[in-house]
């Protein structure tokens, strides 16, 4: 899954799952029965799963582009000074 | 969210949360319904009354409850539990309160009801003071949520009086 596909997971997710709710409770409340608030919130609940867990095709659609590796040589890394010798010292000293 | 573990785990931890909060919801929602139950208690005849050789009295009392508690139910109610107390003052206690009946309504179909019975529970005075003893009949009830809070309320119906004489 692709950075773009997580959010969209995520949003899905988050916007299913509380629309689910809304439902339920609204449609429970209404015809006054609370096994049906409940029964269709875990339709819900199963529902996103299905759809939001699963790592489907369309999560894929934004795949990173590496730059290619001849940018890299243009700008290459700044490199660490190293002082070798001192640091053998002290280890050379301490055993 | 980049993995099939961290997905299943945030998903189930919504939905948990979510689903806390509807139920705290359906039982904020009982808060709107003003129920208007209703109760009467004939006392239809007195099978005896006598004292004990421990000195205590005792009444068996034949009665006729109907009740219709209906409004009490809402859609978060699991069942309604009732029983019937027989209150007086003596002098050793300013409130007696003895069960005489009690049930469980298990649906709103159910508590529209009537019922003659003797008293189920034995009722036994604390010493001998029930001779001509004025006395309530109060329907207690409670409410028992399929989530959230219970209620409890109750009728008092007075105006009863128990005879001078055993019998």
């Amino acid at each position: 899954m692709d950075w773009q596909g997580q959010k969209l997971s995520e949003q899905l997710m988050q916007i299913m799952l509380l629309a689910f709710a809304v439902g339920a409770f609204a449609t429970g409340y209404v015809i006054g029965s609370f096994q049906m608030m409940m029964l269709i919130y875990a339709g819900g609940v199963v529902l996103t799963t299905l759809i939001t867990v699963p790592n489907w095709p369309f999560y894929n659609r934004h795949q990173l582009n590496w730059l290619d590796l001849s940018e890299a040589e243009k700008h290459p890394k700044p490199q660490v000074q190293q002082h070798i010798s001192s640091s053998s010292k002290k280890k050379s000293s301490k055993k | 969210m980049h993995s099939f573990g961290y997905r299943a785990n945030a998903l189930l931890t919504f939905a948990v949360t979510i689903l806390a909060v509807m139920c705290a919801m359906a039982s904020l929602s009982d808060n709107f319904n003003s129920p208007t139950p209703s109760a009467q208690v004939q006392v239809l005849n007195i099978n005896w009354f006598q004292k004990h050789q421990d000195g205590n009295d005792e009444v068996s009392l034949a009665l006729n409850v109907s009740a219709n508690l209906q409004s009490l139910f809402t859609w978060n109610t699991k069942q309604v539990f009732v029983f019937l107390a027989i209150e007086y003052e003596t002098p050793m206690n300013s409130l007696n309160q003895i069960s005489l009946w009690d049930g469980i309504i298990p649906a709103k179909e159910h508590a529209k009801f009537w019922i003659q019975t003797s008293n189920k529970y034995q009722f036994v005075d604390q010493g001998s003071n029930l001779r001509g003893k004025d006395f309530n009949l109060t329907l207690h009830w409670h409410v028992m949520p399929k989530t959230g809070k219970m209620f409890a309320d109750k009728i008092v119906m007075s105006g009863y009086r128990l005879p001078q004489e055993y019998r």
